[in-house]
């Protein structure tokens, strides 16, 4: 698979909006499933064009936040911002229309529909979204793999159309739940170009990531996550020093 | 005179004709279900009471304004879809979250009131609504006499049936549907206007079945009761069919309205149960129906 992605985003115009201006500001973000509180009051800022990744151990809310910025969970409290516009109190529809595409954990490929129509199912979101000519151009497999009902694709090709579906949409926001998970290295490594490239052309992305070793080359910031708050903030040029501490926090 | 295992060939084709009559209704019917429930989760027991009403609304078109049979293929189901819409954003929406069986009980209730309140104008007797000109006389096939609005009938149920399904399972809007049936949260955290999709399904759903009610109030007189006698069969056809299959609920309706027919020629003492004894048969073999995924 190739990583090149085709013109999208004014790399100036990306340039100059990446200055200060926030992609995605979470403050004392609260969310419930049901009865049970499950997030304690998330805040953090993520500026147009950063990458950022929420890490933890299994269960630590990394998920919820991504669910509860969708408006995916039950109750929520707090502030959400996305693109300036404040989203907690938006209908889930709403909100993706503010900007902001996908990838959930689970992949979420529909089986009832082909490869292609799982491709052009989401609506456009923003301006820029790539053609299906380019986004066969970056996935190959995909455009093979057309007609194919969606769930007969293989675990990396079902990720791909995650990822592609919504490139499509002209979202400039990205929320990517483990996209690494279950793959083998030529993927995972394929994915790194991916997201490598959609860095460069200013796309905002927050990642949650167990793999570590994938995310820490990535990411501008990484935000540990612990019991449904934010434990510990480490920068990018603070990572080796703080290496022993991110273990202790990840348990690895 | 022929005939066949004893019984003369035209009380055959004759029987299987009303067979096919009866069971283009099912699949027009049982198809509503089908997509209802797929999107809903909701069995739409009111769904006899729809079809119902779109015979009554026809005759009234008819009686009332002097509207006639063509105007009210078209104005009748708007208008049961209309009735399906506030039902939808008043009631159902809140159930949604809840087992099926409280959309099951609540779509009872309403089938109650809705009978209840064309009984109490109508009394049970039929009121009958005149053939249009154009749809008089028979057709000679040579074997047997066809009455034109039968063949109409069959003709326009089938039509409509195939359209359902092809846009379903063939077109962009019929991918949404289908998105939606399978995940409707993540389909709305996409984009898409998730609650507004559901209304417009159950409307969707409700109005195809006051067209099924437009095209039967020639053939049975318009009545009351016509909801509830077919919708009990209806439900038998979707159980074997498999709740929430578009292809199924089509199939097994033309189906089992020609094993009716048939039953009622070689043993007409079963044809009022025969269906039933499928439906049982069928939930012995395959618990999920015919066409149905086992979850
Ligand atoms: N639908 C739900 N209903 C109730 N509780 C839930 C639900 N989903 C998650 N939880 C609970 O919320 C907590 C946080 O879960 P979350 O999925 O956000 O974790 P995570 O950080 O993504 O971990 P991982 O994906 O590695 O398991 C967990 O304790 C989990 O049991
Ligand atoms: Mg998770």
């Amino acid at each position: 698979m190739n990583a090149g992605v085709g013109s999208q985003m004014n790399a100036t115009e990306a340039a100059t909006n990446s200055q200060a201006a926030s992609a995605l500001q979470v403050s004392d973000l609260h969310a419930f499933y049901g009865e049970s509180h499950i997030l304690h009051g998330v805040s953090f800022e993520v500026k147009r064009g950063e990458l950022i990744t929420l890490l933890g151990r299994n269960g630590a809310g990394r998920t919820t936040t991504l669910k509860a910025i969708l408006g995916l969970t039950g109750k929520r409290t707090g502030s959400i911002k996305i693109n300036s516009a404040e989203a907690i109190g938006l209908a889930p529809h709403k909100i993706a229309r503010l900007g902001i595409g996908y990838c959930p954990e689970e992949r979420g490929i529909f089986s009832s529909l082909s490869c292609e129509e799982n491709l052009l199912l989401l609506p456009m979101v923003g301006k820029n979204g790539m053609s299906v000519d380019e986004l066969y151009t970056m996935f190959p497999n995909l455009k093979e793999r057309r007609l194919s009902q969606g769930t007969r694709l293989s675990g990396g090709e079902q990720q791909m159309l995650a990822m592609a579906r919504i490139l499509r949409t002209g979202a400039d926001i990205l929320l990517l739940d483990e996209i690494t998970e279950g793959l083998a290295p030529v993927i995972v490594q394929t994915l790194g170009r991916v997201i490598r490239a959609l860095k460069a052309k200013g796309f905002t992305i927050i990642m949650v990531e167990q793999n570590f070793r994938f995310a820490a080359p990535l990411a501008d910031r990484h935000y540990v996550m612990e019991h449904g708050k934010i434990a510990a903030v480490v920068e990018r040029h603070e990572l080796a020093a703080k290496t022993e501490m991110l273990h202790e926090f990840l348990g690895v | 005179m022929t005939e066949i295992f004893g019984v003369p060939t035209q009380a055959l084709w004759g029987q299987l004709m009303i067979g096919l009559v009866n069971g283009s209704f099912y699949a027009m019917l049982s198809l509503g279900l089908a997509v209802i429930f797929g999107m809903l989760n909701v069995v739409n027991f009111a769904h006899g009471a729809f079809y119902m009403m779109g015979a009554f609304f026809s005759w009234m078109l008819l009686n009332f304004l002097g509207i006639g049979y063509w105007w009210s293929l078209l104005l009748a189901p708007i208008g049961v879809a209309l009735v399906g819409i506030v039902i939808e954003k008043t009631m159902l929406r809140w159930l949604y979250q809840l087992d099926h069986l409280y959309g099951l009980l609540l779509t009872f209730g309403i089938a109650l009131i809705i009978e209840g309140i064309f009984r109490d104008q109508y009394g049970v007797s039929g009121q009958p609504y005149d053939l249009p000109e154009i749809f008089k006389g028979a057709f000679d096939l040579g074997f047997m006499m066809l009455p034109k609005y039968r063949a109409w009938v069959i003709v326009a149920c089938l039509a409509i049936c195939f359209a359902t399904w092809f846009v379903i399972e063939r077109t962009r809007l019929g991918s949404y549907l289908r998105a939606g049936t399978e995940n409707p949260k993540l389909v709305q955290a996409f984009g898409i206007n998730v609650p507004l999709m559901v209304t417009l399904t159950y409307a969707f759903g409700v109005g195809l079945a006051g067209l099924g009610g437009v095209l039967a109030a020639p053939v049975y007189q318009v009545n009351p009761l016509m909801g509830s006698n077919i919708v009990i069969v209806v439900f038998a056809v979707v159980v074997i069919g498999g709740m929430g299959s578009i292809l199924g609920a089509i199939l097994t309706g033309i189906a089992l309205g020609l094993i009716e027919g048939l039953t009622k020629v070689f043993y007409p003492e079963a044809s009022a149960t025969v269906v039933f004894i499928i439906m049982a048969i069928v939930l012995l073999i395959r618990p999920a129906g015919l066409f149905g995924r086992e979850k």
